[in-house]
């Protein structure tokens, strides 16, 4: 069945979409586990620190949803580990000396901490008491970032290769100095834009769940709380993004120019000043963007700060080193469109505390309701974005994508890829659908931990009294 | 050179001893998945929660496995992965239905029985591809300058069946055994039942293996029966012998820590034969280790992080097994 549904297909493609989906997927997970795990040390913190068991009530509710999400992360992110061997093995043999530690270095500081303690946090408030159970939780914080460090590393060398020497099978070799290697040009840029867009994605969940609560009962001190922080969330740290995605931005037409071109849609060079194109279907047959609606200047106004500086377009670069130019600008405005509403919604939230109807706006709760999901969207937009901008390399000049495939089969990897598509669906669907239905139960004072969940064995022992026994 | 020889060798070690981390630590959690059916009720909340606090970081040591691999030996890495492609691919794919299934049967109780089927299905399916993955490095790989040179089903052979026979069989010993430390009453006595019988299957598997092995390739013939190599390579099969007689013994007197102990042992040994039959290859008869090496360079970056963390990492682990130390009894972990 394989061999004639994908015997005509070229097997570099199906990889591509392969890694894409999987990735895509799993990028899901963590870009809410990262702000997630943070959110819950906050709770915890609070909670120690105050003593009021709302604080408490909240770290349980969203803990169940937590163990849900990071298991979900878990299993997706294994299969990550291995997909550049079994599908991007001569891009391993050829990266693997520069990218490879970093991995291991992933797997060293971050994954085993997380998975360590991990077990105490889900289920050991009981066993080790409330201040070493702080611990725990701050170490799966902590673990959830020195994760990003790492891979958002080894995703920026691919991006912009520094620190490395070529060796004589066209290796990369890392050069005098890891250092080189690990900062290399756009790490910083992107590491900061990734981990703020990871907080905003959970707090515009964390704010969603608040106001849909809110609005069924807009006492409910609970959903005050989680919608408060989310909308100071919300407010303060939108904005710190969109100049942190500014300076990233600027980073890359320093770098990755050709791909700024893109998100642009600067097919031609404007010697003159270049306009920012607010919508337009990009035809990269003509070289052209088709129905533009643009606003002339203003793209070399934000990338030069000069409405009249000269900017270089795809003109300039061979057709076969250009970027899927559709793909990228549109990615881009999406990613940015998101951005501009977040910042909408936060500043609507400090108009409602002013006014002092934070928790008595319905419209506003509808509104913060309609953007919970947005973030994974902006998020899986910039990765897009990024990535596809970064075609067609996979080391960003050096090594092509085309020249970086396993010696596989078409068949082969077209049926894993269906298998993939098939059951992904199923698992993270179910897995989401579950998340939702936790989301839908009302936060409630004894809220209880997820060791007291149901299941015989779980619940044995468990009353509403041992859930709030931690509580004091 | 010779540093650099001494490295390499001391990366075979780290990375097998990750593999060995991964079998044994992993192995009990799916063996516990493959036995799942045989538990009823609430002898399976029993079961679940003698691995549910610690199956993440136990599975942690697969992606150190091959996340070391890409980075110690990124030519193995390069060359075994896509020649086993469809192997990994069901090894991910049961690792997934295997891992979300520890939450998902909790939430959604009305599809329990789906969720506990997953639980074993996962569970076997990448048992089985673990061993026929190890089947299939061990009676050889095409190769062709720097990459995989053979179809995409090479791997399927009566051998690479049998190992991945072996490794399900012994999974099931392990986790038979990391339940009697862990549950209590009928669920008890069951595990030492079930010890039994996982204990005979992966005897007889594992004499099964060792007496093909010698046989698909000349090396490991060499290996096992040149003098003087006999009189060192003899003390396997005869510590194998002890181990098991033991193993039964224990059983039979229904110790509590023994059995998993010596099942780790045979678990070691089966080890100790395999580096036996592979030094200092890591594709057999093709690549060595200083072949697939990683520079220098990377090695000593890495030496770094794992003298520095290794610990750490064993000490927290550690400490997350004794918090969760004891039986889980009906009464789960409080």
């Amino acid at each position: 069945m394989f061999e004639s549904l994908f015997g005509s297909v070229d097997a570099v493609l199906l990889a591509r979409i392969q890694f894409a989906f999987t990735v895509s997927f799993h990028f899901i997970f963590p870009a809410f586990s990262i702000g997630l795990a943070s959110y819950l040390a906050v709770l915890e913190g609070l909670w120690l620190k105050t003593g009021q068991s709302h604080y408490l009530d909240l770290f349980r509710y969203w803990l169940k949803i937590f163990a849900v999400t990071f298991a979900m992360g878990v299993v997706s992110g294994i299969v990550m580990s291995y997909q550049f061997g079994t599908n991007w093995s001569v891009f391993s043999d050829k990266a693997g000396s520069v990218i490879g530690p970093l991995m291991a270095y992933e797997v060293l500081t971050a994954f085993f901490l997380e998975a360590g303690f991990l077990g105490v946090m889900l289920f050991g408030m009981n066993k080790v008491g409330p201040r070493l159970h702080f611990t725990a939780t701050l170490m799966v914080a902590i673990g959830t970032f020195i994760s990003a460090f790492w891979i958002l590393s080894a995703n920026s060398w691919m991006q912009t290769p520094t620190g490395h020497i070529i060796g004589e099978n066209g290796q990369f070799l890392p050069g005098e100095s890891w250092w080189a290697i690990i900062f290399n040009p756009s790490f910083p840029y992107r590491l900061v834009h990734t981990v703020i867009a990871a907080y905003l994605t959970t707090a515009f969940v964390v704010g969603a769940v608040g106001a849909w609560h809110l609005l069924k009962d807009r006492a409910n001190p609970h959903a005050r709380i989680m919608f408060s922080m989310a909308m100071w969330m919300a407010a303060l740290v939108a904005p710190v993004q969109i100049f942190a995605g500014d300076m990233h931005g600027l980073n890359t037409l320093e770098h990755q120019p050709v791909k700024v071109m893109a998100m642009e849609g600067h097919y031609q060079s404007h010697p003159e000043g270049a306009p920012f194109y607010l919508f337009g279907i990009p035809n990269s047959k003509e070289q052209r963007i088709d129905y533009a609606i643009a606003i002339p200047k203003a793209s070399s106004l934000i990338l030069k700060h000069d409405p009249n500086a000269p900017l270089a377009g795809l003109d300039t670069v061979p057709r076969d080193e250009q970027p899927p130019v559709g793909i990228v600008f549109w990615s881009f405005r999406i990613m940015v469109g998101i951005g501009m509403l977040m910042l909408g919604i936060g500043m609507w939230s400090l108009l409602a505390r002013v006014k002092g109807r934070l928790y008595d706006w319905p419209l506003l709760h509808r509104g913060a309701m309609l953007m919970g999901p947005s973030g994974f969207v902006a998020v899986i937009a910039g990765w897009v974005t990024t990535e596809v901008g970064r075609q067609p390399y996979t080391v960003y000049g050096l090594l092509r994508t085309a020249d970086s495939a396993s010696p596989l089969a078409a068949p082969a990897v077209g049926a894993s890829l269906v298998a993939f598509v098939v059951i992904y669906f199923a698992v993270f669907g179910a897995g989401t659908w579950y998340i939702l239905k936790l989301m839908s139960h009302r936060p409630k004072s004894g809220e209880a931990g997820v060791e007291t969940e149901p299941g015989p064995t779980r619940t044995a022992g468990i009353t509403p009294a041992s859930a709030l026994e931690g509580g004091q | 050179m010779s540093v650099n020889i001494d490295l390499t060798t001391v990366w075979a070690f780290i990375i097998a001893f990750g593999i060995f981390a991964y079998v044994v630590m992993d192995g009990f959690d799916l063996g516990i998945g493959i036995l799942f059916p045989v538990f009823k009720g609430e002898e399976r909340d029993q079961a679940m929660n003698a691995i549910a606090p610690v199956w993440d970081g136990n599975e942690t040591w697969l992606v150190l496995g091959g996340g070391g691999l890409f980075a110690a030996f990124p030519l193995a890495y390069a060359i075994i992965l896509p020649a086993t492609y469809p192997l990994i691919i069901a090894m991910l794919l049961g690792l997934v239905f295997r891992g979300v299934a520890f939450e998902f049967r909790w939430r959604d109780p009305g599809h329990r029985a789906f969720w506990d089927m997953a639980f074993t299905g996962g569970s076997i399916v990448a048992a089985f591809a673990q061993g026929m993955i190890l089947g299939a490095i061990l009676q050889g790989i095409d190769v062709d300058g720097r990459a995989y040179a053979g179809g995409w089903l090479d791997w399927l052979s009566p051998y690479s069946l049998l190992t991945g026979a072996g490794v399900v069989a012994g999974y099931a010993l392990l986790g038979a055994t990391w339940l009697i430390v862990k549950v209590e009453g009928g669920a008890l006595d069951h595990a030492y039942r079930l010890a039994g019988r996982a204990a005979i299957a992966t005897l007889a598997l594992m004499i099964a293996v060792s007496l093909a092995t010698p046989f698909l390739e000349h090396r490991y013939w060499q290996r096992w029966f040149d003098m003087p190599n006999m009189l060192f390579t003899s003390q396997v099969p005869l510590l194998v012998a002890i181990v098991t007689y033991f193993l039964f013994r224990t059983l039979k007197k229904r110790a509590t820590w023994s059995p998993f102990l010596l099942a780790l042992g045979l678990f070691l040994l089966g080890t100790i034969g395999l580096g036996i039959s592979m030094f200092p290859y890591v594709v057999p008869d093709s690549v060595t280790i200083w072949d697939a090496a990683a520079p220098e360079r990377s090695q000593v970056f890495m030496l770094v992080g794992v003298v520095l963390v290794m610990p750490l990492i064993l000490a927290y682990t550690a400490w997350a097994y004794w918090v969760f130390r004891g039986k889980v009894g009906s009464h789960g972990y409080h």
